[in-house]
């Protein structure tokens, strides 16, 4: 509501502000918010999350004490059960075959699992914002040079990069979120490169160049908070392709070790005892496809909400 | 456009050039040979088969050898499949998984695409929705959950169908025998599937919305032939630019595959070449999969001038 002008600066400020609270951020979010599927995955979403950091104080048993008594024994509930945990239940989801309980571990995967979801792809992030920024800013011959080593990088399928990694240098939590960021980097990097040849079009990089500023900070300052939107579309894409890819790894025998473990180890674990304790399959693979299901619906959300064309 | 491939092929030695240094250089940094072991061996014979292998030379010596080698097509001997060598090795792996890679790719192109473009003219009816889930699920549910559970299910308990027991064997190659690839091919195929479904849908929508689509439901054309002469073609263009990482992605589910059902493909030699420090077998597989990834490539893009009159090569 535009009102004509009438008196004080400070009124004048007062509308400014005004227009400016229904930005592209504001208009993007009350889209998200009335996108069903988004909001309830971000709900369900939050609540994993919260029960992965809350995992000790939710269950007695820790994550490695094993109890001979109960091996591979299965949660009371369970349909057509043939070994039940004991009778007060408290092995919601069974045990596996060390007896160890099932839900805290459950848990703990999700800490691994999301964790290295996160940090991969903030590393992924990192390495691909200042790659493809760079490249796009730079343009010319740098620009061919970077993305065709981008196009070399994607000729292989990145999944044997890691594996050899994770080879190389002993395996380890660190080096796993390195090595899953260092190959998820690519699409990011086409991504913002991308974008940045549009904006650097743009008049107010001129101002900027005009004004003396120097590249790198017009980079910084100009070109990546410009780039935002796509960007966080591509992260909630990312992650859980991450999260698929630990797993895939963990399934090959390459991700994390015991007693730690993640959905993939508990997975794995899971198909090889599928036919005596299929409980071992179900409650990490159910957890895990939500969760992939939870950022797919927040991604495709977002793409939704902050895509102008749609508008 | 013979032209075109022509200098695509060239471009692809380069890339090769830099995904075998950058693999030869990676395996060489790990720590442990090939010939590390609990027990050590006495010395001199340590060191007769280092030099049997080379691996007596300073690391650039043996990558300039391992180069040659390569430049006359030989991959060089197993370090740990004694009496094999490594183009041996794929050989006989070869076959196994380009069967089974080949069988679901195309189960999965013929499947993706028919319910891709189904769901795309029953837009936002229960029909898409149905596909559309079901896509989803094939995405987020990864192949090694399937594979046991499709095992469980037709392999371990047997499906009764219509008075039939049907039992599918759960491992084994078995010569490729029709039933023993059934389940490894669904897995492999099942991701494929659901992207390509999703895939053709988008594109499927957004070109029956076109000008020229009209046109030819204006001209009285039956709906089954304005998708099948006049929709579907444009609507494949993005279908074939996936191809290529399709055919990574099948390259990786193989790996899982394989595994659980123990059959002799390439997928195994690399999890074990790499873990056995088996240098030789690694770069084979490597090299193996770098090619087919960049002819998958090149192939799309020539299909894509095929398709789309407006592509033009210079």
């Amino acid at each position: 509501m535009v009102t004509p002008f009438s008196g004080g600066k400070a009124e004048l400020i007062e509308q400014a502000q005004e227009v400016q609270g229904r930005s592209l951020w504001v208009d993007a979010r009350r889209r998200l918010f009335r996108n069903k599927a988004a909001m309830a995955s971000i709900v369900l979403l939050g609540a994993i999350a919260l029960m992965a950091i809350l995992a000790p104080l939710l269950s007695a048993y820790s994550f490695d004490a094993q109890d001979y008594n109960v091996v591979s024994c299965s949660p009371d509930w369970w349909p057509d059960s043939t070994v039940i945990c004991n009778a007060g239940g408290t092995h919601w989801f069974g045990t596996d075959y060390l007896g160890r309980d099932l839900f805290v571990r459950v848990l703990y995967g999700a800490r691994v699992s999301l964790t290295v979801g996160l940090v991969a792809t903030l590393v992924s992030l990192l390495i691909g914002v200042a790659y493809g920024a760079v490249a796009g800013f730079l343009g010319g011959r740098i620009d061919e040079f970077m993305m065709r080593f981008v196009d070399v990088l994607y000729s292989l399928p990145f999944i044997f990069f890691v594996i050899i990694l994770m080879v190389i240098f002993h395996r380890s939590l660190f080096l796993l979120f390195i090595a899953i960021g260092a190959v998820e980097w690519l699409t990011m990097a086409r991504i913002v490169r991308g974008q940045t040849l549009s904006i650097k079009q743009k008049e107010f990089i001129e101002a900027a160049r005009a004004a003396g500023v120097g590249t790198f900070s017009i980079i910084r300052r100009h070109v990546i908070p410009n780039v935002v939107g796509p960007v966080i579309v591509y992260v909630t894409l990312t992650i859980p392709s991450v999260i698929l890819a630990e797993s895939f790894l963990s399934f090959l025998g390459l991700g994390v070790q015991e007693p730690l473990t993640s959905w993939g180890v508990l997975i794995s674990d899971g198909a090889n005892q599928l036919e005596t304790a299929p409980w071992m399959l179900v409650f990490p693979a159910v957890f895990m496809a939500i969760t992939l299901f939870c950022f797919n619906f927040i991604g495709d959300g977002l793409r939704d909400a902050l895509d102008p064309k749609d508008r | 456009m013979l032209s075109y491939a022509i200098r695509r092929i060239l471009g692809a030695v380069p890339t090769l050039f830099i995904i075998v240094t950058l693999t030869f250089f990676m395996m060489r940094l790990a720590p442990g040979g090939p010939f590390d072991s609990a027990r050590r061996l006495p010395p001199e014979i340590e060191h007769n088969i280092k030099a049997a292998y080379n691996l007596d030379k300073p690391v650039y010596q043996q990558y300039l050898i391992y180069l040659d080698d390569l430049a006359h097509f030989d991959l060089g001997p197993s370090f740990k499949n004694k009496d094999f060598s490594v183009s041996q090795l794929i050989a006989t792996g070869l076959p196994v998984s380009a069967e089974i890679g080949i069988s679901a790719m195309i189960i999965a192109i013929l499947l993706g695409t028919g319910l891709g473009t189904l769901a795309a003219l029953k837009q936002n009816k229960a029909s898409d929705y149905g596909v559309m889930s079901l896509a989803m699920a094939g995405i987020t549910i990864p192949t090694f959950v399937t594979a046991p559970v499709l095992t469980l299910i037709f392999g371990v308990y047997g499906l009764n169908l219509f008075g039939y027991e049907i039992t599918l064997p759960v491992g084994g190659w078995n010569g490729g025998a029709f039933h023993n690839i059934i389940l490894p091919v669904t897995v492999l195929a099942l991701p494929q599937i659901a992207i390509i479904s999703r895939l053709v849908r988008g594109s499927m929508i957004e070109v029956l919305h076109s000008n020229y689509v009209r046109t030819a439901r204006a001209k009285g054309l039956p709906n089954h032939l304005v998708v099948w002469r006049h929709a579907l073609r444009a609507a494949l263009l993005p279908l074939v630019s996936y191809l290529g990482p399709a055919v990574a992605g099948v390259l990786t589910g193989s790996l899982v595959v394989e595994q659980i059902f123990g059959l002799p493909g390439i997928g195994r030699y690399f999890v074990q070449g790499a873990l056995n420090r088996d240098y030789t077998l690694v770069m084979g597989v490597v090299i193996a999969y770098a090619t087919l990834v960049i002819v998958m490539n090149l192939v799309a893009d020539l299909l894509y001038a095929v398709l789309d009159p407006r592509v033009r090569f210079d």
